[in-house]
């Protein structure tokens, strides 16, 4: 069973990327103040214009990398490693991050949300104003500039938040479970939506999920990780050609990567529930 | 532009303005009928007016005693807006230090808290020896109308989404070129503040202001008192004294409705500035309707 093969055979089988890495985390622990450890040896290349779906139970400190890879929160042992050299604070301006909750500021409208990373690095409203409208119409928000938060469904916020992630044209755009708050149907939409703004913007994506489908469906790399201590115990390649479409949903290979993945997952939990 | 537009039109308009009409002439007609049956009795018994004067004895009395009367209510409302200003550059100020600073908030929030909770009727007459009286005066409305706003403030500026927070790290704070690394993080600390804190802030500003509003006056009619046994004096409150000491009860009534009527349109003054300042996004502020 491929579940159960050791590490170092599965990741032979991330083989079928051959992007040129741009950040990667090696051998990154991370205990927490009060003992709980999230990470363990975590090794992760993440490669040029990839989309890496990072899946697995709670607890397996899915997120914890995520925050690593944004200089969020230091790693307790190794290393974050950018390809073209500098620290996390050299890059920062180059990376987007998408909570799962929208965080908007309720006091500002739509563009002004989304206007808020320009304006931190110092960009005027009158030079910004072309980039939050195309950040907008990227996310289908064209018309709702001046509407507030509160004014906005769920899934609209969540384009709200995506938008302004892209404000900063990111290379590496980080996304920690962005729909999981959201309807099937909502979820849906954002997936094709993701993968549309990924072919037109040209970044590489990393993406926290706790769905199979989810991450199947939009992932060119899938990172199984198991819980306590946080690492990871597979990686599947998706070879699928982009773009997907809802049809990709219905073809024998997205069931059998659905199947596979939901092993490992299984596999993954089961040694959880081992230790 | 507007996302959704009200769209129902007439009839909610209408029923919406006849729900205004009632909470407005409910009211109204209750003060018209408690004033009449007030009239009515000190009529029927013959009551003296130095016990209790006829509503329409306490208006001639308003009415004669104007100028007077006037005079009294600037000195009032003078001490109550100075004393809430100064109240709103302290509160603010030492609720952006002590968020800026641990140190600073360690220090200094238990003083705070010790001024509050000393009734300030007690302190009135040792600021009455220390200070010259309008400036005692003064004081009294400061110690009251200060502390709702600083702890109001400082609780505010530490209610913004930690991911709000995060996402501030990630966008603002940038590794500077050529300044000591303690100054980066200072200039971050700022941003956050100004962008952030400050506006997330706001509503409980806005709540502590519709409360100190009221307190200030209050302390101002204390001091004034407590000043007025002492000698001079010529705000509202000391006109209430004074008039007690004469026997010159319509006098009073008048002071009090003044000063009553104070405590309302200062009421509705912030709450005025409270509406306007939020109706665009703050639950606080919005009809039921949106």
């Amino acid at each position: 069973m491929r579940a159960n093969g050791p590490p170092a055979a599965t990741a032979q089988d991330a083989g079928a990327h051959d992007a040129a890495s741009i950040v990667a985390l090696r051998g990154v622990d991370k205990v927490f103040p009060n003992g709980v450890s999230a990470l363990a040896g975590l090794d992760l290349d993440i490669g040029r214009d990839e989309f890496v779906s990072l899946l697995g139970p709670s607890g397996c400190g899915k997120s914890t990398a995520l925050r690593i890879l944004a200089g969020l929160i230091a790693p307790s042992r190794g290393a974050v490693v950018w390809t073209d050299g500098g620290d996390d604070t050299d890059h920062r301006g180059e990376i987007g991050f998408v909570f799962q909750e929208p965080t908007l500021m309720p006091w500002a409208n739509v563009a002004d949300n989304v206007y808020m990373p320009l304006r931190l690095r110092g960009v005027s409203r009158k030079a910004a104003r072309e980039t939050i409208q195309s950040c907008l119409s990227l996310v289908g928000l064209d018309a709702f500039a001046q509407a507030y938060p509160r004014e906005l469904s769920g899934g609209m916020k969540m384009r709200v938040s995506i938008a302004r992630a892209l404000s900063l044209r990111p290379k590496l755009l980080l996304m920690d479970e962005p729909f999981a708050a959201l309807d099937e149907i909502t979820r849906f939409r954002l997936n094709d939506d993701i993968l549309r703004l990924q072919r037109e913007f040209g970044c590489t994506i990393v993406f926290v999920t706790h769905s199979v489908y989810e991450s199947v469906y939009l992932s060119t790399r899938i990172v199984v990780m198991a819980a306590r201590p946080g690492r990871v115990v597979e990686e599947i390649a998706v070879a699928a050609a982009s773009p997907r479409t809802e049809a990709f949903r219905t073809t024998p290979e997205y069931a059998d990567l659905c199947r596979r993945t939901s092993a490992a997952l299984h596999g993954a939990m089961g040694q959880d529930e081992h230790l | 532009m507007t996302v959704q537009s009200p769209g129902e039109g007439a009839p909610l308009t209408s029923r919406r303005d006849a729900a205004l009409l009632l909470r407005v002439a409910l009211p109204l007609a209750l003060f018209a009928l408690v004033i009449w049956g007030w009239e009515r009795y000190v009529v029927a018994f013959g009551v003296p007016h130095y016990v209790l004067p006829a509503p329409s004895r306490i208006a001639h009395t308003m009415v004669a005693d104007w100028p007077l009367l006037f005079a009294s209510l600037l000195q009032t409302l003078k001490t109550t807006f100075l004393g809430l200003a100064l109240a709103i550059v302290g509160g603010v100020g030492l609720a952006v230090l002590l968020s800026l600073s641990r140190v600073v908030e360690y220090s200094l929030y238990p003083y705070a808290v010790v001024l509050q909770v000393t009734p300030v009727v007690a302190i009135s007459p040792l600021l009455l020896i220390y200070m010259p009286q309008e400036t005692a005066v003064l004081t009294c409305a400061w110690i009251v109308a200060f502390f709702p706003i600083l702890s109001n403030t400082t609780l505010g500026l530490r209610s913004v989404d930690r991911n709000l927070l995060e996402l501030f790290e990630l966008y603002g704070s940038t590794k500077p070129r050529c300044a000591p690394p303690w100054l980066g993080r200072l200039i971050s600390r700022v941003k956050a503040l100004w962008y952030l804190r400050a506006p997330a802030a706001l509503p409980y500003f806005l709540g502590g202001l519709k409360i100190a509003g009221g307190l200030a006056l209050i302390g101002a009619v204390v001091a004034e008192i407590a000043a007025g046994s002492a000698g001079a004096g010529s705000g509202l409150a000391y006109r209430i004294i004074e008039s007690q000491f004469r026997l010159n009860i319509p006098r009073l009534f008048a002071a009090l409705a003044l000063l009553s009527l104070t405590g309302v349109v200062i009421f509705l003054v912030m709450s005025g500035i409270s509406h306007l300042l939020l109706r665009r996004w703050h639950e606080s502020a919005l009809s039921k309707e949106s």
